[in-house]
């Protein structure tokens, strides 16, 4: 592997500031890892060679002219496949979606674009962001970099992979009930949802409105503030779009870097998160984080969030219904896939049904009917209305435990990356592997994931860090001293040393 | 088709009900949840965004225009204005709806408790309460190729065309109207009528029926009495005409009173309306386990207008039609009758523009209800779509009281501009239609007229001096008209006498 994909973004934007490498040098670099070792990790589901290249050869010849260039100019990035870029498909890892090119941009893209970025491709997912294992993409799994034997995650399996495997240095995410998080914690990547409405969701395919929310994938915290910097702000076209500045993310956790510690740091260890239904080596390396936070001065107390326990049941109401209607739009008529009934006669409706049927995959299909089930007459109070009633009160407990700490911390995830197959049969136990992340998405707070170490097994924990609304700056703050005080991770994924050649060869062991 | 009863009877054996359903197309630059045009007409799926197209990943923001509008609707309609109010999805599949659900208002809407009187023909008051007005987004549009009458059954293929979608509507939903009795058809007519024309004094719709920029969705249901509950109701779907929603409401007892009388029961169901005969027919069967699955909008935050805001647009409200009718009326000196006939006519503002360019009332409805009104019935078009202005007709009453040109004249004068030969007063010049009173050129005239009438000019001497009448008719034939009528009499008792 050529030394420089083992480096981090805002390294990488330095040697290109410098003009020691070139945006065509380094996006070429990242196409020819994608191309030797996507058919092993199946990280993309579509590689733009072509216009990733354009983009960097545009951007070195503005820099060569002396233009001043956004700081991330000419490093490349991958998106999760549930963002529209103009021309290039998106299918949210879905057969219903197949074949579309989206008219437009989202806005994010745009952003992307006017900073120029090269977006390499578009990253596999479970479909429509639905699974923690990224094994319910229509277009096969991706697998975990650390060990192909598990999965990388999910439902952002793809970006995780990606980054994790120094296929590309930045990825964009979405989370609505941890799809950034717990796949960062499985493939020891950064990961971060950012408070909800600081990033706009235009051009986002929607999966539950009111908890989705486009985050950075990376490996390094510092990496993340800057792309959040990039993608974050006021959108007049989300008009759920927070009025307000992006904080000065990269700043902030340099001055924590560079100091080791925070002055008069407040954490509180949610006892809900942290005890039992967790693995021993999840917890050991939990616990191990926490003193050495102790040792660099934090106050730390446990917390209690009784509602917590009740989380994963309000989810798992308001989620669907949102996704029943979210989803309903995908019927054949307009664009992806037309499927018409092989017998009897042939009208919209049953057009629809055909198509449906062909096009959407269990899991989908399991979330629909249960949210059609939440939402319909006589069944509204008790489920959606109870729901709604529970996402109140976690928010009354975050509310309350944040006037005594700064943060929130958690293990990312009960354990470490699961094999292939062993959930995929049994929905509540997959369900279960969100337990940690879900409550920051019921309450719009941020929340990410940091990795803080690796296991006996060999396989990369996260850290989770819960902020108040609006909080983003302090997060990253304590996720830069979590990173300061910790083992590097990332480096000692074994994708580190598989290069190019030997991938090809089919030295990458494939397990099943 | 089903049986009938005859209407009076019907009205005298059952007590009807009535429920009313308004929605009305705001006259906005752009659409209710992005900046697509909202305009009429345009080649198909011209007038769209990947918002309104329902496309994955695109959101709606809410029109403030729109909102300002419902809000000067809510007003107008003396309904409370909500502190803070949301937006919700109703569920449903068609292909014209782009995202499987229409972005509407349902426990939250944005104006509610409201009333608005409504003036019958013979002048009494009838008071219609609303229950509450909401804003949400039309549909698209199929168009069925292939099939017959551009049915969906038998139709080779459909084109959907979403130029529609996501346009910005506001429905106003009545109360259940009680007390109509045999007047119910009128009530009906003329509450949607009453609606209109609020809607267009306020300028937040072009409101023309003709366009379904206002459409009546009308709920009829029949008791023995007052005193019984309410019956089972059907829903006349869609009537965009002040007459088709009589009519429809007139069947609809009609037709229920016919099997409510034969000791049948009325299904609770949709009726579609033919326009042509007046008549309904069976739709869809309507129950009230219909579930759209309501639930708050996720992508929209709530609405909530500043208190300072809706007091402003209370105080920007224009006079309201009604109000504004009596007022006239008054200041007009017009008879009821008069009075009915002109906003019949749908003239009661171009009378006021002209009364405004100095006509005076009288004099303005002279024009308008006489003239014009009968030139505009040969034309086949709407008095407001004449080729002639209020100031131009005050121009012409002008030039009468001036003296310049006769009655008779300025009919002449009228033709030319019509004909778009320019204003009154060039016409009268390039026609040379001014009239004459110079006595040199119609002593000739006179003389002419007493000479060849002696039998008349005995008359006149003996005393029948309204004789006098036939030699000014002759003069005038002579002159073609031109004469001052005033002068030429004159001249003619000077001449006999």
């Amino acid at each position: 592997m050529k030394d420089i994909l083992t480096k981090s973004a805002l390294e990488l934007a330095d040697l290109l500031a410098a003009g020691t490498i070139t945006s065509v040098e380094l996006t070429q670099a990242c196409l020819d890892r994608i191309e030797a070792l996507n058919p092993k990790i199946n990280a993309f589901l579509h590689v733009d060679r072509e216009g990733a290249l354009a983009t960097a050869a545009d951007v070195d010849a503005r820099r060569a002219a002396g233009e001043k260039l956004h700081r991330l100019a000419g490093v490349p990035i991958a998106l999760k496949d549930n963002m529209v870029v103009r021309g290039m498909p998106t299918t949210c890892a879905s057969k219903i979606l197949q074949g579309w090119l989206p008219p437009y941009d989202a806005t994010i893209t745009v952003k992307i674009r006017q900073a120029g970025l090269p977006i390499v491709g578009k990253t596999n997912m479970d479909e429509f962001a639905m699974g923690s294992s990224t094994e319910h993409s229509a277009f096969g799994p991706t697998l975990n970099p650390w060990d192909t034997a598990r999965i990388p995650g999910g439902s952002g399996g793809g970006s995780a992979a990606a980054v994790a495997a120094f296929m590309v240095p930045l990825a964009l995410g979405s989370d609505t009930g941890g799809s950034i998080r717990q796949p960062g914690s499985v493939t020891g990547t950064v990961g971060a949802k950012p408070t909800y409405g600081a990033v706009s969701r235009y051009g986002l395919v929607a999966m539950a409105s009111s908890l989705d929310q486009i985050g950075p994938v990376t490996r390094t915290v510092a990496d993340a503030a800057a792309l959040t910097e990039l993608i974050g702000g006021h959108d007049p076209a989300d008009s759920t779009s927070l009025n307000e500045p992006v904080p000065p993310l990269v700043e902030a956790a340099r001055v924590v870097a560079e100091k080791g510690a925070i002055e008069g740091l407040r954490v509180g260890v949610v006892k809900e998160l942290s005890g039992e239904g967790y693995a021993p080596d999840v917890l050991t390396a939990f616990n191990e984080t926490v003193e050495k936070l102790r040792d660099a001065g934090a106050d730390i107390v446990e917390v209690s969030c009784p509602s917590f326990d009740y989380a994963l049941a309000a989810y798992y109401l308001i989620m669907p219904a949102e996704v029943s209607s979210n989803l309903a739009r995908f019927d054949g008529i307009r664009y992806g896939i037309r499927v018409e009934p092989t017998q009897g006669p042939v009208t919209a409706q049953r057009v629809m049904a055909a198509t449906r049927e062909a096009g959407f995959g269990d899991e989908v299909k399991r979330r629909i009917i249960l949210g059609t089930h939440v939402l319909s007459a006589g069944f509204f109070d008790a489920y959606y209305g109870s729901a709604q009633k529970v996402r109140t009160l976690i928010q009354r407990d975050f509310a309350r435990v944040f006037e005594n700490v700064d943060v929130l911390v958690s293990p990312t995830a009960p354990t470490t990356a699961f094999k292939f197959g062993d959930k995929i049969d049994d929905p509540m136990a997959m369900y279960l592997n969100d337990i940690a992340t879900i409550p920051a998405n019921l309450a719009g707070v941020p929340a990410m994931s940091v990795p803080n170490a690796v296991s006996d097994e060999g396989l990369p924990v996260g850290f989770q860090i819960i902020a108040p609304a609006h909080g983003d700056q302090r997060m990253y703050e304590v996720a830069q001293l979590v990173e300061t005080l910790s083992d590097d991770v990332v480096s000692q994924c074994p994708a580190a040393q598989w290069d190019e050649k030997s991938a090809q060869a089919g030295e990458v062991q494939e397990e099943k | 088709m089903s049986e009938l009863m005859d209407y009076e009877l019907a009205a005298k054996k059952f007590d009807p009900v009535l429920g009313i359903e308004v929605h009305v197309e705001l006259g906005t630059k752009t659409k209710m949840f992005d900046a697509a045009p909202n305009a009429f007409g345009g080649d198909p799926n011209t007038y769209v965004t990947p918002v309104s197209l329902g496309l994955p990943g695109s959101l709606p923001v809410v029109n403030h225009r729109a909102v300002e509008y419902a809000i000067k609707i809510g007003l107008a309609l003396n309904c409370t204005i909500a502190q803070s109010c949301r937006f919700a999805r109703k569920n449903y599949f068609y292909p014209d709806l782009t995202k499987a659900f229409q972005t509407s208002q349902s426990d939250e809407p944005i104006a509610h408790d409201g009333w608005v009187d409504v003036e019958l023909e013979d002048g009494t008051v009838f008071r219609v309460e609303i229950e509450r007005a909401h804003m949400e987004e039309d549909a698209g549009k199929n168009t069925h190729v292939g099939g017959a009458d551009g049915r969906i059954q038998g139709a080779e293929y459909s084109l959907v065309d979403y130029n529609r979608a996501g346009v910005p509507l506001v429905e106003i939903v009545t109360r259940p109207i009680e007390g109509a009795g045999e007047r119910a058809p009128e009530v009906a007519a003329a509450y949607v009528q009453t609606l209109r024309d609020i809607f267009r004094a306020l300028g937040v719709s072009e409101a023309r029926m003709e366009r379904g920029n206002v459409r009546a969705d009308i709920n009829v249901s029949l008791r023995p009495d007052p005193k019984a509950p309410l019956g089972t109701r059907t829903e006349t779907k869609n009537v965009n005409s002040f007459r088709g929603i009589a009519s429809a409401v007139r069947f609809e007892m009609q037709r229920q009173a016919a099997i409510l009388d034969a000791g049948g029961t009325i299904i609770q169901e949709t009726r579609h309306f033919h326009e042509e005969d007046g008549s309904t027919s069976s739709g869809r069967e309507k129950s009230d386990a219909e579930d759209y699955r309501y639930f708050p909008e996720p992508d929209l935050v709530p609405v909530a207008p500043a208190r300072e805001w809706v007091e402003e647009l209370r105080a920007s409200l224009p006079e309201l039609p009604v109000a504004k009718r009596r007022r006239l009326r008054q200041e007009w000196g017009f008879a009821d009758m008069e009075m009915r006939d002109v906003i019949n006519a749908g003239a009661l503002e171009i009378i006021e523009d002209t009364v405004a360019a100095g006509a005076s009332p009288a004099a303005a409805r002279k024009w308008w209800m006489g003239e014009l009104s009968r030139r505009a019935k040969e034309r086949e078009c709407a008095l407001e779509d004449m080729p002639v202005t209020p100031q131009q007709v005050a121009e012409l009453e002008g030039l009468i009281e001036a003296g310049r040109i006769n009655d008779k004249l300025a009919r002449q004068a009228l033709e030319g501009v019509l004909a778009g030969e320019g204003s009154p007063t060039e016409v009268v010049e390039a026609r040379g239609l001014e009239v004459v009173s110079d006595d040199g050129a119609l002593t000739a005239a006179v003389r002419e007229a007493v000479d060849a009438n002696p039998d008349i000019v005995a008359k006149i001497q003996g005393g029948k001096v309204q004789a006098a009448g036939a030699l000014v008719g002759a003069v005038m034939k002579a002159t073609r008209g031109q004469a001052d009528a005033a002068r030429v009499r004159e001249l003619i008792m000077e001449m006999v006498g």
